[in-house]
């Protein structure tokens, strides 16, 4: 990372925290923007979210090292979310996938090498009235078909 | 989101309901008297555990500190349900007011929505609403002229954790540590936010209060049975012509539900998500009760063409997924309990060791810490003992035969 990067990336998070104050409570918002923007929270930006927090570092990794959302590694820079779980199984998951493989070219859970995606399964998204249903960032599409779920991959950017 | 909002209609929550309505006649009661009407609603929390909401609130109330909290549980991940969807997206005046109402009985000054991070697409329209009741001081500082009454609500976004909706663990995540669940007691209408007292509550039963402090409770308590009160909202999916949220009184039979959603050739249905159980076709006659059968509303419908064993499966990944990992039965009874389902699927088990798994899961239920390892090994108690005969002796002690 260059030191450019750095700094403007430690002047985010300062501005993050003064926005939701600098207390632990702050903690999850502030890492949600952080993986929002960035499609992950660099060990950087853990450092600087633990100094400005006044915690240790480890204690920032334990939280993001919990939640499904939140990760340190970095990925695609749109993510897809097909949900796993039985009603949207049940009402075609699997063909979605194996679509959503061959298009892209890659396994589930793995990035493409252009690193425009990632796709991942992720639990229950609430929506099982109307599967399958799969996120694109933080925008869900419903009631897919194999063929939808690939036209909707060719208009992300 | 792509959906079409529905006109709905029904006995209790999508009854008819002016914004602010519940606000106003709740500042014209005391504390007392809404305590009293939620008594005799006998309003029972609607996540999925039951407990009296009067009594809930009622101790929060009782207890002495210089800040209180009441959150609303939006964390929604129970598998199958999605009615706290429906409620956000289309009846926020419900959820919200019933916050306050909920605020000025107990004494609270700060609100907070807990949204599960699935939900993020609700963020901003929920925070407009929230910027409108400030404007029409349905929140703020002395709330409609009330004096010494502040209240504002805040909303709070999860990160895709399915214990996060276990109260303790949610209270945890607020606080900004990992999503696990603490021992109880000390419960969190004594000790919760930020050692605080803090009373969570579904966003149905907030929806439910509304209702009540308008009609008051002999109202509520006129619909359901004597036990469950009320009405609930059940969210429907699987295998049936009309998935969706419906509003039933308490007490229906599990076969006339699955009459009016249209859902044919019916095998089992899995009640409660799944954590729940899972029905077979013999007990459709049952009811969905606090005493019969209770749920927090998932209700999935499986025809004939389903395997069980399948589903079951599906239903262990997603504990192994979401097990936090604190305490040992849940994490490692979960993995055990998947790989002999796998074991099944390969057609390499033996009696002698499913029997001992079942023996496990009985043993998960008692010792884990929360509700998650409680209630993991229902559903493979329940399908492999009500299906056993579609799974071990459909074909040679393969599956299904096949």
């Amino acid at each position: 990372m260059f030191v450019a990067e750095k700094n403007a990336l430690s002047e985010e998070i300062e501005s993050l925290v003064n926005k939701y104050g600098n207390n632990r409570s702050s903690l999850l918002m502030i890492l949600h923007e952080i993986q929002q923007k960035h499609r992950h929270i660099s060990e950087f930006a853990q450092q600087e979210v633990a100094r400005l927090l006044n915690i240790h570092p480890v204690e920032v990794y334990s939280v993001i090292s919990f939640f499904a959302f939140l990760n340190s590694n970095p990925k695609g820079r749109n993510l897809v979310r097909v949900c796993q779980t039985i009603s949207c199984d049940m009402q075609g998951k699997s063909g979605l996938v194996k679509a959503i493989e061959r298009e892209l070219g890659i396994k589930i859970g793995e990035t493409t090498k252009d690193n425009k995606f990632t796709v991942e399964y992720t639990n229950c998204l609430g929506l099982c009235d109307m599967g399958p249903a799969m996120a694109i960032n933080d925008q869900v599409f419903l009631q897919l078909t194999p063929e939808k779920a690939v036209e909707l991959l060719g208009k992300v950017k | 989101m792509e959906t079409i909002k529905k006109k709905r209609t029904g006995p209790v929550i999508f009854s008819e309901y002016k914004r602010g309505d519940a606000i106003k006649k709740a500042l014209s009661m005391t504390r007392e008297d809404i305590l009293f009407e939620l008594k005799d609603s006998k309003l029972k929390g609607r996540g999925g555990a039951g407990f009296p909401t009067s009594t809930k609130w009622m101790l929060t109330a009782a207890a002495k500190a210089d800040k209180k909290f009441l959150v609303c549980n939006a964390d929604e991940g129970e598998p199958g349900t999605f009615k706290d969807r429906v409620l956000l997206m289309e009846f926020p005046e419900l959820v919200f007011d019933g916050m306050v109402v909920g605020g000025y009985t107990i004494g609270a000054q700060k609100g907070i929505v807990y949204l599960r991070g699935e939900y993020e697409y609700l963020l901003k329209p929920l925070e407009d609403y929230l910027e409108v009741m400030r404007k029409d001081n349905l929140l703020g500082k002395n709330i409609l002229g009330k004096e010494d009454f502040n209240f504002d609500i805040e909303i709070f976004l999860g990160s895709g954790a399915y214990v996060c909706g276990e109260e303790t663990a949610l209270i945890e995540s607020l606080e900004g540590h990992r999503g696990e669940p603490r021992n109880r007691p000390p419960y969190p209408i004594n000790t919760g936010y930020l050692g605080r007292p803090t009373s969570v509550n579904n966003v149905e039963t907030l929806a439910a209060v509304s209702h009540i402090v308008i009609r008051g409770g002999i109202w509520f308590a006129k619909f359901g049975s004597d036990k469950s009160t009320g009405s609930k909202l059940f969210s429907v999916s699987g295998d049936c012509e009309k998935p969706g949220v419906y509003e039933l009184p308490w007490g229906i039979k599990i076969s006339e539900l699955l009459k009016i959603v249209e859902a044919k050739n019916t095998k089992a249905v899995q009640i409660g998500g799944a954590s729940g159980h899972c029905v077979p076709k013999s007990q459709f006659n049952r009811t969905l009760a606090y005493e019969d059968v209770p749920t927090g509303g998932s209700i999935m419908v499986f025809n004939e063409s389903r395997d069980m064993l399948h589903v079951l499966k599906n239903f262990m990944e997603f504990f192994v997924d979401e097990s936090c990992g604190q305490c040992t039965p849940c994490r490692i009874g979960n993995v055990k309990l998947l790989e002999g389902v796998e074991m099944i699927e390969k057609g390499e088990f033996t009696f002698a060791h499913i029997n001992k798994l079942k023996d496990l899961g009985r043993t998960m239920q008692l010792a884990s810490k929360c509700g998650l390892g409680q209630s993991s090994p229902n559903p493979f108690i329940s399908i492999l003992e009500n299906f056993n005969d579609e799974i071990f002796n459909a074909g040679n002690g393969g599956r299904n035969g096949k």
